[in-house]
């Protein structure tokens, strides 16, 4: 079986998933107590104009009727409008996503770029300091809020030490934001060769970034440092020694590479927790991405809005990992065989 | 709690007080050689006193307001200074302690009777149940965690409870799994087909010869999550959900106080973020300390 066959496979695998998370969001719409229409009428609402509401929303329909009709607006890319801002649910989260990925893939991005090498060191040199700072950052990070690491570090290094802007969205007021391209501020600004617009916007971006990095280096170093170590005691790994290959090819050839397959699979894992997170890390930042549309909807219970997001944030995690099992396909020599 | 971790096998009566003695004996030893699961185990006696008694200990009345000493720094008086409203954060912190355990425990216990109880059943019986609770767990971990627990409280109603089912419903999938893995390796253990000869029945079975059998690794599970459930409730009520002012508890308490962490008023929001690391740290370490008590070989 060639790779393209696996990974159209697990493309295919993923769509009960996505029907199982639009059924999920359909009934935390629909089916819990309280009357949606009586909802969007409002308190001065008579009868008549409820039972109107009900049959514009299609709420006086058998259910299954209703999910019918909720999957046809979904596929045409309806996610209902926002009472809030009085816009399109759908052209909302657009508009806000790029701030969020930009946020959640740099913090990804420094996270495993700090972690993978720290617990690689840490399994190389058990027991050395390096390997009790892992420790540490392991049993620490997991412990820290996320939204309190965050305010810690807005006081320390903005209010302390004056090295970081305030905590107030992805651009301070002296720039205006570059021409989009891809929606990710520093990346359009080194676009446009605005220096000054993409080094604020990585000013702003490192706080946020920071925090939200330190929440998910704790089990990308964990699960690093354990496999690196179960690959280190493995008998490919002495008949290597044994064969004479230097310490630098057995350790980063070998071991490694072999040591690399789990961490990717604790990715996906890792990225529930970065899109829980971001939510709260937005808040603190006062990012403009779809988490703080997620509250600023939540407070005035707007509905639609609310469900759009956790609809959008389910399929992009859905996303994620069918991502992280395609690179697996290619990393790993194995699952093609098997498969 | 560490006692009833360690579930002596039915056995005749010489050699339970046996088990029970080496149980004892690896409990010291492991309490020993590592000290930092005896202070986790004494912060935890020290939560539970603090949750239990703390109201009636506190020095100051943890909702009375005075105006004129707002925003006072940490000092002899108010130990850890007064809030935007003349109110005492140190009163507060530790009157939170209860609000916040009880929300975290009530809503572990729940996933936990009913992830037991869903995997048991899924791992004993298997079939159409299984394979129904399995898709339905699969379900639930297909959305980012945090982000379903905040679309069921969004659509149940902004209170506590939801708040507490909500976190509930997150955890379900982890106690079902380990319950469901470990009873399916028990079912035709040697004692459960004794059972099953000398005339039990199948509930009897599982309730009274596996179910015991399959606690330990749930406990572990139980002390691992619980922290992860205080970070997700006290997550909750940090974007202002369930926990309403002027409720002293944790989250909402941080919440308040990063409005004036940029204006260096850093006691609002350090002292209560401090105190849920706190018993975040505590449980994380408890859980790493019985995994060890429990099973020697997955230590890390």
């Amino acid at each position: 079986m060639n790779q393209l066959a696996i990974i159209l496979a697990r493309v295919l695998q993923a769509i009960p998933t996505i029907f199982g998370i639009v059924v999920v969001t359909f009934l935390l719409t629909r089916a819990l107590p309280g009357d949606p229409a009586a909802y969007f009428a409002g308190a001065s609402a008579t009868p008549e104009s409820i039972a109107e509401i009900r049959g514009k929303l299609g709420l006086d329909q058998p259910l299954p009727l209703q999910f019918v009709a909720y999957v046809k607006d979904l596929a045409t890319g309806n996610l209902g409008q926002s009472i809030s801002t009085g816009q399109p649910v759908a052209t909302e989260l657009l508009r806000r996503l790029p701030a969020s990925l930009e946020l959640t893939l740099f913090a990804l991005l420094l996270s495993v770029g700090v972690a993978v090498p720290l617990g690689v060191l840490a399994a190389v040199r058990q027991d050395s300091w390096v390997d009790q700072l892992c420790r540490f950052v392991v049993t620490a990070g997991v412990s820290l809020p996320t939204f309190f690491t965050g305010l810690l570090l807005v006081y320390v290094f903005y209010f302390l030490l004056g090295w970081a802007p305030a905590p107030l969205g992805r651009l301070d007021m002296l720039h205006i934001p570059p021409p989009q391209v891809t929606g990710f501020l520093v990346i359009d600004g080194l676009i446009a060769r605005e220096w000054g617009s993409a080094w604020s916007a990585f000013k702003q971006l490192l706080l946020p970034g920071i925090t939200l990095a330190l929440f998910t280096l704790a089990p990308i170093a964990r699960m690093t440092r354990a496999s690196m170590l179960q690959a280190l005691s493995s008998e490919y790994l002495r008949t290597a020694r044994a064969a004479g290959l230097s310490s630098g090819r057995v350790l980063m050839v070998y071991a490694f590479r072999n040591a690399l397959l789990p961490v990717v699979t604790t990715l996906g894992m890792v990225f529930s927790f970065t899109l829980g997170a971001n939510v709260l890390v937005e808040k603190v930042f006062a990012w403009p991405g779809i988490g703080s549309f997620a509250i600023e909807a939540l407070v005035v219970s707007d509905y639609a809005a609310v469900q759009g997001f956790v609809l959008s944030m389910a399929v992009l995690f859905v996303l994620l990992n069918l991502t992280i099992d395609t690179l697996y396909t290619l990393i790993d020599p194995r699952v093609r065989i098997e498969g | 709690m560490t006692d009833a971790t360690y579930i002596p096998q039915p056995a005749a009566g010489t050699k339970r007080s046996s088990a029970w003695s080496r149980g004892l004996a690896h409990f010291r030893y492991v309490m020993t050689s590592n000290p930092v699961t005896f202070l986790a185990f004494v912060l935890l006696a020290g939560m539970i006193v603090i949750a239990l008694f703390g109201p009636m200990l506190v020095p100051h009345d943890p909702l009375a307001t005075i105006s004129d000493k707002a925003l006072k720094p940490p000092s002899a008086e108010h130990w850890f200074g007064t809030d935007q409203l003349g109110r005492d954060v140190f009163s507060r912190v530790i009157v939170a302690t209860r609000l916040d355990l009880l929300i975290s425990v009530s809503a572990v216990a729940l996933s936990f009777f009913v992830g037991a109880a869903m995997g048991a059943c899924a791992g004993y019986w298997g079939g159409w149940f299984d394979k129904l609770s399995g898709r339905f767990l699969d379900t639930i971990m297909a959305f980012p965690l945090f982000v379903l627990a905040m679309g069921i409280v969004a659509a149940a109603g902004n209170t506590i409870q939801n708040i507490v089912i909500a976190t509930a419903i997150i955890n379900l999938p982890f106690y079902a799994r380990v319950a469901r893995a470990e009873v399916s390796i028990r079912r035709n253990a040697g004692y459960v087909q004794a059972a099953r000869l000398s005339g039990n029945s199948e509930l009897r079975i599982l309730i009274w010869k596996i179910m015991p059998n399959t606690l330990p690794p749930m406990m572990v599970q139980l002390s691992l999550n619980m922290g992860w459930a205080i970070l997700n409730a006290a997550g909750l009520s940090f974007i202002g959900l369930g926990v309403r002012p002027p409720t002293a508890e944790w989250g909402i308490m941080v919440a308040e106080g990063a409005n004036y962490i940029v204006s260096g008023e850093w006691w609002l929001a350090l002292f209560p973020g401090a105190a849920l690391m706190l018993a975040v740290f505590t449980f994380n370490l408890l859980g790493d300390g019985l995994r060890d008590l429990v099973d020697p070989q997955r230590r890390t």
